[in-house]
């Protein structure tokens, strides 16, 4: 049966901006669905309000909506483009959530839109936990014994029958946001009544602990002719009790009988029937009891999923591709696999490597939140690692991370809490891999280990003997090893940084002398087949064995280094470069060498550059990928600072790095040698100084005056960065500094308060240069540029100011010798233009530049890279008219932080971003304030407390407030000045003032949006308090005036029905207003 | 480290790969193969028609969970020799009674691990199936590879006789020759069918689906004869899974066609190629054999995909065994031969055998169109290359079970009714 010819035209929803619990796999499973759907022949519309995703590039779909995603815009989409049908599957539970609601508001069946891929009963059944616990019962499987629960009494009856400890699953919340594990009757109050609070239907789910038991997980696909395969099974390190987007992972399972495989394997095709999933991907979990090998369901989701991004890096079948043809009409059997060619789809991959993923957490940007690793996701990304044996993958997983670990421990940085050790490896957390390897160094034995942390003895052994061999190797010196004891080191995933560090020597002796005696490593393919047909597509990754499977190239080749895991600060937008880049130079006639570690990204698809490298991001394994490819150039400009960071090193190896000289990057990047450019071009900047001690910090300030922005050199996303306003903090911050990064001097600018930052993006070829986009941002300098909002073009600045700051760009790139792409942060006060910072290489905002202005920058810098000149590209001129406003605002995580601020600084915190498109500016920003939280307030009542410098500009939001209908109220400080402008006000007490203060307010449901702005580095102080109480209640929280007042015009715009929608495919023309009713 | 025995993986063509002993001291030739399986050495290891060869698993652990009594799939460890690249010694799961080095040594199998086995896949792959010799006692290359050319290669060869059992007995009984209990599944309280079972290297968990399937199972050697088994009054006959080259194996083929028509027939693997050999096919040997838990066959009378386990290095011709008929074909022409053109058109041919009339093409394996099933139309007997029993495997072709206990009810209906004999002493 081929593909249905009775739809034309199919709606795909994204996942919206990367979150905690969903990051960039759905744009890779998105992007893949979009280009397949095209392929056939179909119409693709999407809606999808990340702006830094491949997906949303516009030659993906047919039209591209950058749009919120709720029900209320996907119905202006609909209407405006009438599509046959809905594929709600490939966007995560923010695209499977929107459809449902589209689906129940009778939006669908309104506009006779068919629902593809899932059925709405199916999506209820395997969503609704009560639903699916009875579809189990049916089909005779076990599920853990549960209740439902919709308030603490009925909860605690759940729990009186299981006993603690006992499991609370909130419904319908994002990876398992809200749920956790209780083991006494007051931890289970504070869970339930959270969980309660953030369901969207109030409603818990109690369920009986299956803590310690092994947790598997099944990639199952299915077809409309009933045929399924289990794609890939996944046995998690961590057993169960840690979310498994927070676990380490391990494909294939490696502990489970035939029998045992193959009871979960029937299980899990049996539920795919039972819940009804006609054609697609699914994915189950299951617990099973190391004890007596009892099975039960965990959980299934019926959509593309996280792990299902793994499972096709891990296996090479790409679960999206064939779950959108699938949804289409297509069979497995008529689906070619497109790796082997020959041979089809249907049918289950073998693997003969052991792949293991790792989380990578972002706490130290959260201080005061729980870092205990609980059922609820707290990872921001995650690192995967082929090896041929698990010590192989592991210790490259390890390496991978981007911590400055070269592999588990034994590299000079491990460092122990003595006094809480057993604890560190009893409770799930983010260190637990090095406290069991260095509990293993202490000879503690495997069925000890096995007691305290119910890791399965099979790990804790492989573990093992990576210690052995760590041992056997210290303490000796480098001569002394032969190449049998490399060889064995390397086999077991030991990095040279370790080597070094265990024979005392360093990482460069150690790859000398490794490659002197012939220990080097060998490449082999991720085939689906374990070798049994030939492959096609050269994915590889690097092992220690006979025999090498990289294919002769016919053209010369260039490397594109990743941007590895997802971090705060370093996320998908880096991403997006380097595919660009990655695409613009296999167009420009060479063979690009792909390198990442990301499973999550675009860049990670076999199918997006000719050559595919799934290994770790360090020196050592991108030497070795160099040995074996011999590139022409490396592009190491485009992933952030992780390929960043080896450039230097890279260059004095030899290797041709394409573009902008390492030289150059570290002429912007050294104040000293900075200053003076700045100075000879004529541009003004920051009173600034650098201090490698307190005494010259001090120095410092008393020369250039308080407030300081503080900061070390060589980092991105702002860590450690903080504004200081006194001697006694700029002490206490010294001290911490000198800790996180000891090897490099800490920077210190005067703080510009209150001025307005720019960020700039260009492009030179070291002739001419091409301001990609000038974007205002919305929050004042001083807040981290990745957390502000920013407008494309500037909404306040006169045209003066906009024309010197693109001059100063200019004059810049082309006075550093920028080849490629080039980012610079200005602020503007009182009519003065400062630069902050220059950047050349790719930043955090080319996706969003880009898909603002229609010019695809990151290519376009890397044709320039390439040696094209950009007279030669007819490009649009860079200084014409944009006839819309596009706004792009952060996505906080706080909400998975309880604990931590959530006051805007100079530290990045955000996780994604999303964009909002409009004809003017406050219906932009409304969009993007829509995209992020789905709704605001139009009424009621608004709590106002803002720092004194912010006292007299407040009063005009207020006034704007209260004529849009709201009611204000205040603390007594606040109150007095909006009471002094006339503007009636209830006033309320501050938390330490008495009871009812704001707090009580605030958790009655009485106010509807928070404004407060801090001061200084208050903390634990009222303002986090109320700041706290808003986002657990889920109520706009704004932390800045700016931004408030960005807010109200927001809500006006929303109340007066301006917010149409508009494709980027129409991107030259004028929004389609009037859709709105 | 513990001290760590060196071995040594020759090539009759020259390949010399070295490693470390994994199990049973000693030197063993046998023809190389690959299986693709991630789960399940045990079963693989077990199963009698490894015998004559040396298995290579392509998943890197192998081990990881031990060995135990119930999974055996016959009374001993067939295979000739086993190559890992990473073996387990010391197992984690709540059924490992031993570890698969010391099972692998007990059974006296040799072992080597810690060679580069994928490039032995490919090297198969490439150059197609062959002789190799893995030692643990003479570590000289040439000296074994010349004993890898020397070895006699698996064609014409019938090693059947030297896996099946000498003396019949019935499933539930001790099985001969098995030192442990053997785990035989659900047997049925009452059995609905009395099947003589020839054992030509049977796995148990063929006999323990046939007895879940409500069978009395009488397990005969491959050299019973006719008259023999009449004498057992079966409602069917099934045929097994077997080592070796299915030519050899002419005594039983010739048994089987006395058998066609008088009592309902079902084949696996080996038991596949006798019933096509029965009727008139040729067999050939396949590069290098299908050998894993993920092959994708296409059942041509329904249109669905199994994911099938398979272990069969040999290879029925469908076109041989007679010409086609068109009428029964659905009007179409195609080659017998080409049977990617039948999947794509989704049509199960039939081809005229002399002796037994019209045979059905009922499975095609889709990965190289090879087959993987035949029904005879004119007389009850149908066979599967692959192991609808698992073991280790994936359980989709379960449903094999029932279309035998099908043949055997239509077989009662159409003649007088055969009363269940009672089970023999």
């Amino acid at each position: 049966m081929p593909r249905r010819d009775d739809i034309k035209k199919i709606l795909v929803i994204g996942s919206g901006p990367i979150v905690i619990g969903q990051a960039c796999e759905f744009d890779y499973s998105g992007a893949q669905a979009c280009k397949v759907l095209m392929n056939d022949g179909y119409e693709v519309v999407l809606v999808n309000s990340n702006p830094a995703t491949i997906m949303t590039d516009p030659e993906l779909a047919t039209r591209t909506y950058v749009e919120p995603i709720t029900p209320q815009f996907v119905e202006k989409v609909i209407a405006a483009e009438r599509p046959d049908a809905l594929l709600p599957t490939l966007g995560g539970q923010t695209g499977l959530n929107c459809a449902v609601a589209c689906a129940e508001a009778g939006i669908l069946d309104a506009y006779g839109v068919e629902l593809i891929g899932a059925r709405l009963d199916v999506i209820k059944k395997g969503e609704d936990r009560q639903l699916f616990a009875e579809a189990m019962r049916r089909i005779g499987l076990e599920v853990p014994r549960s209740g439902y629960a919709h308030s603490l009494e009925e909860a605690t009856a759940v729990a009186d029958g299981l006993g603690f400890p006992v499991v609370i699953r909130p419904s319908f919340t994002l990876g398992g946001a809200g749920g956790g594990i209780a083991y006494n009757a007051e931890e289970f109050r504070d869970i339930v009544m959270h969980g309660l609070a953030l369901s969207p239907v109030t409603e818990v789910l109690v369920e009986e602990s299956v803590i310690g038991w092994k947790e598997f997980e099944m990639e199952v696909m299915r077809d409309r002719n009933d045929n399924a395969v289990i794609v890939c099974s996944i046995e998690n390190f961590d057993p169960m009790g840690v979310h498994t987007g927070d676990s380490i992972t391990v494909a294939p399972a490696q502990t489970l009988t035939d029998r045992e495989y193959q009871m979960m394997r029937d299980a899990s095709i049996a539920i795919m029937r039972e819940i009804g999933v006609e054609t697609g991907g699914s994915n189950v979990q299951f617990a099973i009891n190391p004890d007596d090998g009892r099975m039960v369901v965990i959980e299934m989701n019926p959509r593309v999923s996280r792990s299902s991004a793994l499972a096709s890096k891990a296996t090479g079948f790409p679960i999206a591709k064939i779950a959108a043809r699938l949804a289409v009409g297509y069979t497995l059997d008529e689906i070619d696999n497109d790796i082997t060619r020959e041979t089809p789809a249907c049918f289950e991959p073998s693997i003969d490597y052991t792949v293991v993923k790792v989380p990578r957490w972002a706490f130290e940007k959260f201080r005061g939140t729980d870092e205990t690793l609980t059922t609820r996701m707290k990872s921001v990304g995650e690192a995967m690692a082929i090896g041929r044996t698990f010590e192989e993958a592991f210790g490259k997983a390890m390496r991978s991370l981007e911590n400055g670990r070269g592999g588990l421990g034994a590299d000079g940085k491990d460092s122990f809490e003595e006094h809480k050790f057993d604890q560190f490896l009893a409770v799930p957390n983010e260190s637990r891999p090095f406290y069991l390897a260095e509990a293993l160094r202490r000879g503690r034995p495997i069925d000890e280990l096995n007691e305290i942390t119910r890791i399965d003895k099979w790990f804790l052994g492989r573990l093992a003997a990576t210690i052995e061999v760590e041992r056997s190797l210290e303490g000796r010196s480098l001569d002394s090893l032969t190449a049998e004891d490399l060889y064995r080191a390397k086999r077991h995933g030991l990095s040279d940084a370790q080597i070094a560090h265990l024979t005392v020597s360093t990482e460069a002796s150690v790859r000398a002398v490794r490659k002197a005696l012939g220990v080097r490593p060998t490449f082999k393919s991720v085939d689906t087949c374990a070798a049994e047909f030939a492959a096609y597509t050269p994915y590889y990754y690097k092992t220690y064995e006979d025999e090498d499977e990289v294919a002769v190239a016919e053209r010369p080749r260039v490397m594109i280094l990743g941007a590895g895991p997802n971090r705060i600060g370093q996320g998908i937008e880096f991403d997006y470069c380097c595919v660009h880049a990655s695409y613009a130079l296999h167009d420009a006639g060479f063979e690009t060498v792909m390198v990442n570690c990301n499973p999550e990204t675009v860049s990670t698809d076999y199918d997006t550059s000719d050559r595919l490298y799934f290994e770790p991001l360090t020196f050592e394994d991108v030497m070795d990928i160099v040995d074996a490819e011999k590139p022409v150039g490396v592009v190491v400009t485009f992933g952030g600072q992780t390929p960043l960071k080896l450039a230097r090193a890279l260059e004095a190896a030899g290797v041709p790095i394409m573009g902008t000289s390492p030289e150059a990057i570290d002429l912007a990047e050294d104040r000293s040698r900075f200053a003076p450019i700045l100075d000879e071009l004529g541009i003004e900047y920051p009173a600034a100084g650098t201090a490698s001690s307190l005494d010259e910090a001090l120095a410092v300030a008393r020369r250039i005056g308080f407030p300081l922005l503080v900061r070390p050199s060589y980092v991105l996303g702002g860590r450690g960065m903080v504004i200081a306003y006194d001697e006694q903090y700029l002490e206490k911050y010294m001290a911490e500094a000198t800790r996180i990064s000891p090897d490099h001097p800490v920077l210190l600018d005067r703080f510009l308060e209150g001025a307005v930052e720019v960020d700039v993006d260009a492009v030179c070829d070291g002739e001419s240069v091409y301001i990609g986009g000038v974007m205002e941002h919305i929050e004042e300098a001083g807040i981290h540029s990745g957390d502000s909002a920013c407008s494309i073009p500037p909404y306040s600045l006169g045209d003066d100011i906009v024309a010197r700051i693109r001059k100063h760009a200019v004059d810049l790139a082309l006075r550093l010798g920028v080849v490629g792409l080039m980012n610079v942060q200005f602020a503007v006060k009182d009519d003065q233009v400062y630069v902050l910072e220059v950047n050349p290489r790719a930043s955090r905002t080319v996706p969003f530049v880009s898909k603002a202005t229609g010019v695809p920058l990151a290519k376009v810098a890397a044709r320039v890279m390439a040696g094209e000149k950009l007279a030669e590209m007819s490009l649009p001129p860079d200084d014409r008219e944009l006839t819309r406003f596009c706004v792009k605002e952060a996505v906080m995580p706080f909400g998975r932080f309880p604990g931590a601020d959530s006051v805007l600084g100079p530290e990045m915190k955000s996780t994604g971003e999303v964009m909002g498109v409009a004809g003017d500016f406050p219906a932009a920003y409304a969009k993007s304030q829509l995209a992020i939280d789905y709704s605001l307030p139009t009424g009621g009542t608004a709590f106002v407390s803002v720092s004194d410098r912010d006292k007299r500009q407040i009063v005009g939001v207020a006034k704007h407030l209260q004529l849009l209908g709201f009611s204000i109220m205040s603390t007594k400080g606040t109150a007095r000045t909006l009471r002094a402008a006339g503007i009636p006000v209830t006033e309320v007490l501050k938390r330490h003032e008495g009871r009812p203060n704001i707090l009580d307010e605030i958790a009655n449901g009485n106010v509807q949006l928070v404004i407060n702005t801090p001061f200084g580095q208050e903390t634990r102080s009222d303002g986090f308090h109320i700041r706290s109480a808003a986002i657990h209640h889920g109520i706009p929280n704004i932390t800045t005036l700016p931004a408030a007042m960005a807010v109200v015009q927001a809500i006006e715009a929303v109340k007066e029905g301006r917010l149409g929608v508009c494709a980027l495919q129409d991107f030259e023309g004028v929004p389609t207003d009037g859709a709105d009713a | 480290m513990t001290d760590r025995i060196p071995a040594i993986v020759a090539f009759e063509d020259g390949l010399v790969l070295s490693g470390w002993s994994c199990g049973a001291h000693g030197e063993a030739v046998g023809e190389a193969c690959f299986n693709t399986s991630m789960a399940g050495y045990q079963e693989v290891f077990t199963d009698p028609s490894y015998a004559g060869q040396v298995i290579t698993m392509t998943s890197p652990h192998i081990g990881n969970y031990g060995v135990n009594g119930v999974d055996m799939e016959s009374r001993g460890c067939f295979a000739t020799g086993v190559i890992v690249r990473e073996m387990c010694h010391e197992p984690s799961n709540w059924r490992s009674e031993e570890s698969l080095p010391e099972f692998l040594a007990r059974n006296g199998v040799v072992a080597v691990e810690g060679v580069d086995t994928r490039r032995i896949v490919r090297h198969i792959r490439e150059k197609g199936a062959m002789n190799v010799v893995i030692s643990t006692v003479d570590l000289d290359g040439d000296s074994l590879v010349a004993k890898a050319k020397a070895s006699p290669g698996l064609v014409g060869r019938d090693l059947v006789s030297e896996v099946a059992v000498r003396e019949p007995y019935e499933w539930g009984d001790p099985v001969p020759g098995a030192g442990l209990p053997v785990d035989t599944g659900v047997l049925p309280a009452t059995p609905r069918y009395r099947v003589v079972a020839f054992d030509s290297g049977i796995k148990y968990n063929i006999l323990r689906n046939l007895a879940e399937a409500g069978c009395a199972v009488r397990v005969v050697p491959p050299t019973t004869t006719v008259d023999e088994v009449l004498a057992q009054e079966p409602d069917g006959v099934f045929l097994a899974n077997g080592p070796g080259d299915p030519a050899a194996v002419d005594y039983l083929y010739t048994t089987l066609r006395g058998l066609l028509g008088l009592r309902p027939v079902f084949g696996i693997c080996l038991g596949h190629q006798m019933l096509s050999l029965a009727a008139g096919a040729g067999t050939y040997k396949l590069k290098f054999g299908h050998r894993g838990g993920n092959q994708p066959v296409m059942n041509l009378r329904n249109g669905r995909v199994e994911i099938t386990s398979q272990n069969h290095g040999f290879c029925v011709d469908f076109s041989s065994i007679g010409p086609l008929d068109v009428a029964r074909s659905q009007g179409l022409e195609h080659d017998p031969g080409d049977l990617g053109a039948w999947v794509r058109s989704g049509v199960a041919p039939v081809v005229t055998s002399d002796a037994f009339g019209p045979v059905q093409l009922t499975h095609v394996n889709l990965n190289d169109m090879t087959v993987e099933g035949i029904r005879l139309l004119d007389v009850p007997a149908f066979s599967v290359q692959y192991h609808p029993e698992a073991a280790p495997g994936p359980h989709d072709a379960h449903y094999l079970f029932g279309e035998f206990t099908r043949l055997m009810d239509e077989a009662r209906a159409s003649s007088n009714p055969v009363n269940v004999p009672a089970k023999e002493g």
